[in-house]
């Protein structure tokens, strides 16, 4: 099943390669990865979306995604309340008579159209995964030219948090009343 | 006061204690290695960068210290990779310093450009770009730290050749600041009870003990946890050293040529206490039927590693001595007499079959030899090996009781190891007597590090078991391919005339009643030292469990050949 993880990395140069370089290297398959700024100028948080067959390979990529230095937080949001969102450019074959279909359809399912052509139109959707899917199937006979999809993203509501599943990881652990950097000097 | 990248490199390397660094020059590092002359530091100057970077290994290995190596960019850079490899899989702290070519010309294919900080990703803890010089204080700061602390790994710093020249004002940072970053120290109460109540019930408890066990600093407390519990100790072979070989509950190696009745204690056991290592193939066999009656509770440092390979019933992250230290208190005196008993009897059976009972037949076997080595330097020297059949027959034979003296690659078996790796643990403890015990195939690999031996004045001594063949791949051909040998045979080189080129004093032995005396007349020389063994060449190594196979379904040395 999908498994949708909520990770904060430190913002600096090559981050996203290291995970990406991680994921490869440990056979993870990427569904979709979402990377952006958080409210926070130090912090960038993603979203990656994996196939996990079980709970021990999400406890697998959350424990590796620990091992890179520059990933302060991961939080597995797949069975907390959360809101996710896609978002979707969809460019489809549309001329004068077939645009009132296409922006019937639209509303419908809360979309836009954002641009207008001779023969085509881009429709512009946000929403959960299913939301969107369900959109494009719609448009599908009608020819979809062209697509483009961000990858999810998302937050938990209210002061709901993903499970934390990796023990001991970076500060989810027991450090204890000791000093942080006590091992330091092994 | 302002200072150049450079300068400031070496004022934070000094900050980190660093006495002695291996490398080698080149037009990336030029301005490294021009500040270097004003710091009271000592640099090897080695033969091929490889050698640097398992100096450096050997050094951190022998002295739990960080170690230091350098290069320049490009070919410099990409030479030191095997060597970050071993270290990396083999958690050893090195910060591994490269120069780059400017930062303005990164990505533009400039001469010896390469990129160092992609192709070492997947190879170090972490690693850095550094372009500018006011970066370069905080990330050697970060870099040792990181090197040294949690599960300890290689880092490399990669420079360019502008933030060297440049000036800038030098600040230590009193602090580092990582905030993704926190190595775990203890495991919660309520975990430690859970391990508890399993230490408890146990009628057939074994401890497997790695390397982490030796990096923690564990030892003391782990003895005082096995004696309290009366539980036999099985090690890997990092973790030999660990535990005395000579305690009556040493089980000695486990795994792929490990002792057979250590193998059949894991096997037959109902709980195991994994202590600081990682359930590697070498060591588990087939996952299928490991330890099928065991429970499981893993002490490990590393989150990642926590039902990587073997399923766990309680998992303890964090630091294995303080976790360890933590049980003590916590658990009853027990005794086990039946299941030592049991296991006695298996390790009879094994002593039976030991090429040790082999009555005199005039050739000469390495377990022999190894043999030979640990009497005449009573066990306490420090040991440093190649990859093959040697390897396994000095872990076998070269009974250790102490830790930080067995040095060896592990997870990567790096073949051309054994010879830097003991020059680098002789700059660690100049007092200590050290040998490397190499095959001659691996010894090829990097014997040109014979003259920086003799440059240096390093007392090593190396003992070249010359089978004439790559030994443990002619095994394999012998036992898995009907005997059809492929690309094994080799022709060496007179490893005495090579020596002797070097400057290196050397003998050969082809006689078991020569070995005694050989040893005894390297040993008395003062500096590097190199034995030729002729060994019996088709010799195999035993027990083995083959590669796929149960960890119980070991070839065994056939007692007919026994006395
Ligand atoms: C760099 C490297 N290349 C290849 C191997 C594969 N390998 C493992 S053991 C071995 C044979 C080693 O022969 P030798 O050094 O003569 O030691 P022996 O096994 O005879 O003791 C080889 C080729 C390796 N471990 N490392």
């Amino acid at each position: 099943m999908q498994y949708t993880f909520v990770t904060l990395v430190e913002n600096k140069p090559g981050v996203l390669n290291r995970v990406a370089s991680l994921f490869r290297r440990r056979n993870f398959n990427i569904e979709s990865l979402a990377v952006g700024r958080t409210e926070r100028p130090d912090i960038s948080r993603m979203t990656i979306v994996m196939e996990c067959e079980d709970e021990t390979v999400a406890h697998k990529i959350e424990a590796n995604l620990y091992k890179l230095v520059n990933v302060i937080d991961v939080q597995d949001v797949t069975h907390q309340p959360a809101v996710t969102r896609d978002l979707a450019l969809i460019k489809v074959k549309a001329g004068p008579e077939q645009r009132a279909q296409v922006n019937n359809l639209a509303q419908i399912f809360r979309a836009r159209i954002v641009d207008v052509a001779a023969d085509s139109v881009i429709v512009e959707a946000t929403g959960t995964e299913e939301k969107i899917e369900g959109m494009i199937e719609l448009l599908r006979p009608m020819g979809i030219l062209e697509m483009v999809r961000t990858g999810q993203i998302a937050m938990t509501r209210g002061a709901y948090e993903g499970t934390r599943r990796a023990p001991g990881a970076n500060g989810n652990g027991w450090h204890g009343d000791e000093d942080e950097n006590a091992l330091a000097e092994y | 006061m302002k200072k150049t990248g450079a300068e400031i490199l070496w004022e934070c390397l000094m900050r980190e204690g660093v006495e002695v660094v291996f490398g080698y020059p080149g037009g990336a590092n030029m301005p490294i290695y021009d500040a270097m002359l004003n710091y009271p530091v000592h640099h090897v100057l080695v033969r091929h960068e490889q050698g640097a970077a398992h100096m450096a290994d050997g050094y951190a290995r022998a002295s739990g210290k960080v170690g230091v190596a350098m290069a320049t960019s490009g070919p410099g850079a990409t030479n030191l990779v095997t060597g970050i490899a071993t270290a990396m899989m083999d958690s050893s702290p090195v910060v591994f310093i490269t120069g780059q070519v400017a930062a303005h010309l990164i990505g533009g294919d400039a001469f010896q450009e390469t990129d160092v900080t992609g192709i070492t990703l997947p190879i170090t803890k972490h690693n850095y770009l550094v372009t500018r010089a006011d970066e370069i204080a905080e990330v050697v700061r970060e870099a040792f730290y990181i090197a040294r602390s949690g599960r300890p790994g290689p880092v490399l710093i990669d420079i360019c050749k502008n933030a060297q020249i440049e000036k800038t004002e030098f600040v230590y940072p009193e602090e580092v600041r990582l905030p993704g970053y926190k190595p775990p120290l203890r495991a919660p109460k309520a975990d430690l009870e859970k391990a508890v109540h399993l230490i408890e019930r146990a009628k057939r408890p074994v401890i497997l003990l790695g390397h982490g066990a030796i990096i923690s600093g564990a030892e003391e407390v782990i003895q005082h946890f096995a004696v309290k519990t009366q539980t036999p100790v099985a090690m890997t072979l990092l973790g030999l050293g660990a535990f005395p070989a000579s305690h009556p509950l040493s089980l000695g190696m486990m795994g792929m040529h490990g002792e057979a009745h250590c193998n059949l204690a894991i096997q037959n056991a109902d709980l195991l206490l994994a202590f600081g290592m990682r359930f590697d193939d070498r060591v588990t066999g087939t996952l299928k039927t490991y330890a099928p009656n065991a429970r499981k509770i893993h002490v490990e440092i590393d989150p990642s590693e926590v039902h990587k390979n073997v399923r766990v019933d309680v998992p303890l992250v964090g630091d294995l001595k303080t976790i360890v230290s933590d049980l003590i208190p916590m658990v009853d005196e027990y005794e086990h007499e039946e299941w030592l008993q049991q296991i006695a009897e298996w390790k009879s059976d094994g002593d039976a079959r030991s090429i040790m009972t082999w009555s005199h037949d005039g050739k000469l076997y390495v377990a022999h030899l190894i043999h030979d080595l640990w009497e005449a330097t009573a066990g306490g020297a420090i040991v440093t090996t190649d990859v093959g059949q040697h390897q396994m027959w000095a872990a076998q034979y070269y009974f250790m009781d102490k830790p930080k003296r067995w040095i060896t690659s592990g997870g990567s078996g790096t073949m051309g190891f054994g010879l830097p790796s003991a020059i680098g643990a002789w700059f660690a403890r100049k007092d200590e007597e050290i040998w490397a015990v190499v095959g001659d195939g691996g010894f090829q690999m990097t014997a040109a590090e014979l003259t920086t031996a003799v440059q240096e004045g390093a007392n090593v001594k190396v003992a070249v078991m010359n089978n004439n063949f790559l030994g443990m791949v002619r095994q394999w051909q012998e036992f898995f391919f009907e005997k059809r040998y492929s690309a094994v045979n080799m022709l060496t080189p007179d490893f005495v005339k090579l020596a002797e080129a070097h400057g290196v004093p050397a003998r050969r032995v082809t006689k078991p009643e020569e070995v005694k005396e050989a040893i005894a007349w390297a040993r008395q020389i003062q500096g590097p030292a190199l034995l030729e063994f002729m060994v019996e060449r088709e010799d195999a190594v035993y027990p083995m469990v083959p590669a796929g196979a149960s960890l119980h379904e070991m070839l065994r040395r056939p007692v007919k050949e026994a006395r």
